[in-house]
């Protein structure tokens, strides 16, 4: 009780009060800018921490990253633009609803799932955490593997294509990762002798190319379409508690993936978005509807974004080990603060731990008001002039992936990809399902190798630890079912005809 | 694109020499002064930049801002620090790579492409075993190792030809036995290489001991020696493998600062100077110590001769484990 009380001590100072607020403003911002993630608003966040006490330090990495993964919901909504990786997964889906007049609604469930999630999310790091972490730490290279291998498949899940469309979409990914020195074998692939290319193609330039420019490129080429209707956005919470009712399994199921794919070291809330869409289209009554501005994948994939977030933290503060990109830089914030991760974080720290938890709540509290505020604002992109906003949303683009490392190199990048987004898109090819290939391959790979190594090229042990067996099972099944289902229609030709 | 560049470099060099007989010297710093580093912001490298560029700020009277140059596996922004003009208005954090990249043929850049300026740290490997492993010391382990068919031990830390790769190559070399007698399992940083040794995926991981920290603190893995002169001072009970096993061999990450070639020498001495003053002060230790970050000073001479050392033992490492190119 008494560490508890000292918790509450420690929030409510003028400082940690001033950290949340400012870092909330400022995560809403950069997530909602294309191009700009929530890891990028972490890094520059760690010159301003070393000035601030450790809760208030801690606070800032942990306001800004959940406000930012909602708020790059925003923009994808809008404009089929993510702001951020972890929003792609159902891009398609929130801008379906925006041109059926549903914007609020899309955006009310971003927000109202994403505050959802990360609750849910805390309160399984608080009560969760030794476990959680006991199962992340089990996980070697052969379990990442299957995975990795999962989350690819998810490819086939999330397109509206035919899945040949989506596979080869997906190959191409593959191919665009080989790039690069950054692979098992440290050789250099596919780099023609540029220096640039030697790092590989990071998924964010490929990102924004795919998505953002060659939705400008569309427009350009396109009349002009009928205006979405002018008029104020409705109750932006008012249809969500029905929509909780109505879609309860699907938030508990998000939370419980994100939560889980979030704890596992190097996966993170980019793939717990891909996977949570893709299982609630997979187990929906109602799989037509997918695509077309439906609710319910949006409620399992942003539930899952953001409790990940809070899952990252479990390996992060058990072992140190970071669950994703944002935990990665908030470690070495943990070490200068004088929290050095660790079991013993949990007992001698303990009143500093719980001063987390309670961070956490409240930045996921504080989302509503500021997001509704942010919605509110936002919506007047829609009014813009389209000769006016593109331009603008461009520049944006070349912006945020010049800032990545201060390459020029990236914005070349955004604008090749910019061009062959445009093109498969036209052709019928889903550019997710290429995001996903290019975000998946080098785990896929870098694991596969790895594992082979470790095995001496033995396959058996990838059957062998008990969690990949699970996971191989689960994985073949999903790899075999299209084809059982298959051959069992052709066993019964009268059934399948009536 | 190096046109402008080259041109932009040229008008500033007319500039000075214009400007230099009517007035006396400008002072150093007359302006702001960019920081470069080649890694991303957020990590160890980027932070001890930061760090460093505050201090400085505070000595030197001007803005030193760090801009993160990634890309190319670091190759980007070691020669964006190189090709920079040598005015002093732009320097840069160099790594370890820079000492390891032209043997793989990745770039022409090497430690003469610069004007050193100061060495500011230097993390030497441990060598981690998971707590269960029946190998209590080093003396064990290396016993074991030599008994061990080619293959069978595997060992991770970092990916293939990185700086741990190196320093377990040279280990083994420096103990009699070929580069590749422990396997190496490429993985993408020292975190995921700790928590495979966690899940029983490999036997080592050659790490340093502050990546490997707090998986150590958490009762899952040991540190049984680290390849360094002398023990370090925060992690005193770990012994060095020349007081166990007799094998005098050290290698490091290390990190320092350097300008771009002809930097004009009053200007790399007050740079100097100034740098000594961070590494001595109170702020920069208590930073370094608090992410458990070796102290390692040397001055712009030391750090020529510790990048000279530093490429001739990864030369050989390098070429031990097959990864010389070109």
């Amino acid at each position: 009780m008494n560490t508890a009380l000292e918790a509450f001590a420690m929030v409510a100072t003028t400082e940690v009060a001033i950290a949340i607020l400012a870092s909330a403003v400022y995560g809403m911002v950069i997530g909602a800018l294309p191009g700009l993630t929530a890891t990028m608003a972490t890094a520059l966040l760690v010159p301003v921490t070393f000035y601030l006490s450790p809760i208030a330090a801690m606070a800032t990495i942990i306001t800004s990253s959940a406000m930012a993964i909602f708020s790059g919901d925003i923009p994808g909504a809008l404009m089929r633009i993510p702001g951020t990786p972890a929003s792609a997964a159902y891009t398609d889906e929130a801008y379906a609803m925006t041109r059926k007049g549903q914007a609020e609604t899309a955006l009310g469930a971003a927000l109202w799932f994403s505050a959802i999630g990360g609750i849910v999310g805390t309160v399984a790091l608080m009560i969760l955490a030794p476990a959680l972490a006991e199962v992340a730490l089990s996980f070697s290279t052969y379990e990442y593997f299957w995975l990795s291998f999962l989350g690819l498949m998810c490819a086939t899940l999330v397109a509206r294509s035919s899945p040949i469309k989506a596979i080869a979409a997906a190959l191409l990914g593959l191919l665009v990762a080989c790039v690069g020195i950054e692979n098992p074998g440290g050789v250099p692939r596919f780099t023609f002798g540029s220096t640039d290319l030697l790092g590989g193609i990071e998924p964010l330039p490929a990102l924004v190319g795919v998505f953002a420019v060659s939705e400008i490129m569309r427009a350009m080429t396109s009349p002009l379409p009928p205006p979405i209707p002018n008029r104020k956005l409705g109750s932006i919470l008012g249809g969500q508690w029905a929509l909780t009712r109505r879609y309860q399994k699907q938030m508990w199921r998000g939370n419980v993936i994100g939560v889980l794919i979030g704890a596992l070291p190097g996966a993170g809330a980019d793939m717990a978005a891909w996977v949570a869409y893709a299982s609630s289209k997979r187990f929906s009554k109602e799989r037509e509807k997918f695509g077309t501005g439906h609710p319910e994948g949006l409620v399992e994939s942003g539930a899952a974004n953001n409790s990940a977030l809070a899952g990252g933290w479990v390996p992060a503060l058990l072992f140190g080990i970071p669950g994703d990109t944002i935990t990665a830089i908030a470690i070495g914030v943990l070490y200068m603060k004088g929290l050095n991760p660790g079991p013993t974080l949990f007992t001698e720290k303990a009143s500093s731990m719980y001063a987390l938890y309670i961070v956490f709540i409240l930045a996921n509290v504080l989302m509503i008001p500021l997001g509704i505020a942010m919605i509110r604002l936002s919506r007047h992109v829609l009014r813009a002039p389209r000769a006016a906003a593109m331009p603008l949303i461009l520049l944006l683009c070349a912006v945020g992936a010049f800032a990545i490392g201060n390459n020029p190199f990236a914005v070349v990048l955004v604008a090749a990809f910019g061009v062959l987004g445009y093109l498969m898109e036209r052709n019928g090819y889903p550019v997710a399902a290429l995001v996903l290939g290019i975000v998946m391959g080098t785990m896929v790979e870098q694991n596969l190798v790895s594992s082979l190594i470790k095995s001496d090229g033995e396959v058996l042990p990838f059957f062998e630890r008990p969690v990949s067996s699970v996971l191989a099972a689960l994985t073949i099944t999903a790899l075999l079912w299209p084809a059982g289902v298959w051959v069992l229609r052709r066993l019964q030709p009268a059934h399948a005809a009536r | 694109m190096a046109i402008i560049t080259r041109r932009g470099a040229l008008a500033a060099g007319a500039l000075t020499t214009i400007a230099r007989p009517t007035l006396a010297q400008p002072r150093y710093p007359a302006r702001p002064v960019q920081v470069i580093v080649p890694w991303g912001a957020g990590g160890g490298t980027d932070a001890t930049a930061r760090i460093v560029a505050s201090l400085l700020e505070k000595e030197m009277g001007q803005p030193f801002n760090v801009v993160n140059r990634t890309g190319g596996s670091g190759v980007v922004g070691h020669s964006a620090i190189a090709s920079a003009a040598p005015d002093g208005h732009t320097i840069g954090m160099i790594t370890v790579e820079i000492c390891m990249m032209h043997w793989q043929g990745l770039t022409e850049l090497k430690r003469t492409s610069y004007t050193p300026l100061a060495l500011m740290n230097e993390d030497p490997p441990g060598v981690q075993v998971n707590a269960s492993s029946p190998y209590r010391d080093i003396k064990a382990l290396a016993d074991a190792i030599k008994a061990s068919r080619p293959g069978q031990f595997k060992a991770s830390g970092t990916g293939q030809g990185g700086i741990w790769h190196l320093a377990l190559a040279g280990w083994l070399g420096a103990m009699g036995l070929a580069a590749d007698h422990v396997r190496w399992v490429p993985s993408n940083g020292a975190a995921p290489a700790m928590q495979d040794l966690a899940a029983g995926g490999v036997d080592i991981v050659t790490c340093s001991v502050p990546e490997a920290r707090a998986i150590i603190e958490a009762g899952r893995a040991r540190s049984l020696a680290i390849m360094a002169p002398a023990r370090n001072p925060q992690f005193a009970a770990v012994p060095t493998l020349n007081e166990t096993l007799g094998i005098n061999y050290s290698v490091g990450a290390w990190r320092g600062i350097a300008a771009p070639l002809n930097l004009p020498a009053p200007i790399a001495q007050a740079l100097t100077a100034a740098l000594q003053k961070v590494w001595n002060g109170q702020e920069f230790k208590d930073f370094m110590n608090a992410r458990g970050f070796g102290m390692v000073w040397g001055d712009a001479a030391g750090f020529a001769q510790h990048m000279e050392r530093t490429d001739t033992t990864l030369g050989a490492a390098m070429r031990s484990a097959g990864l010389v190119r070109g």
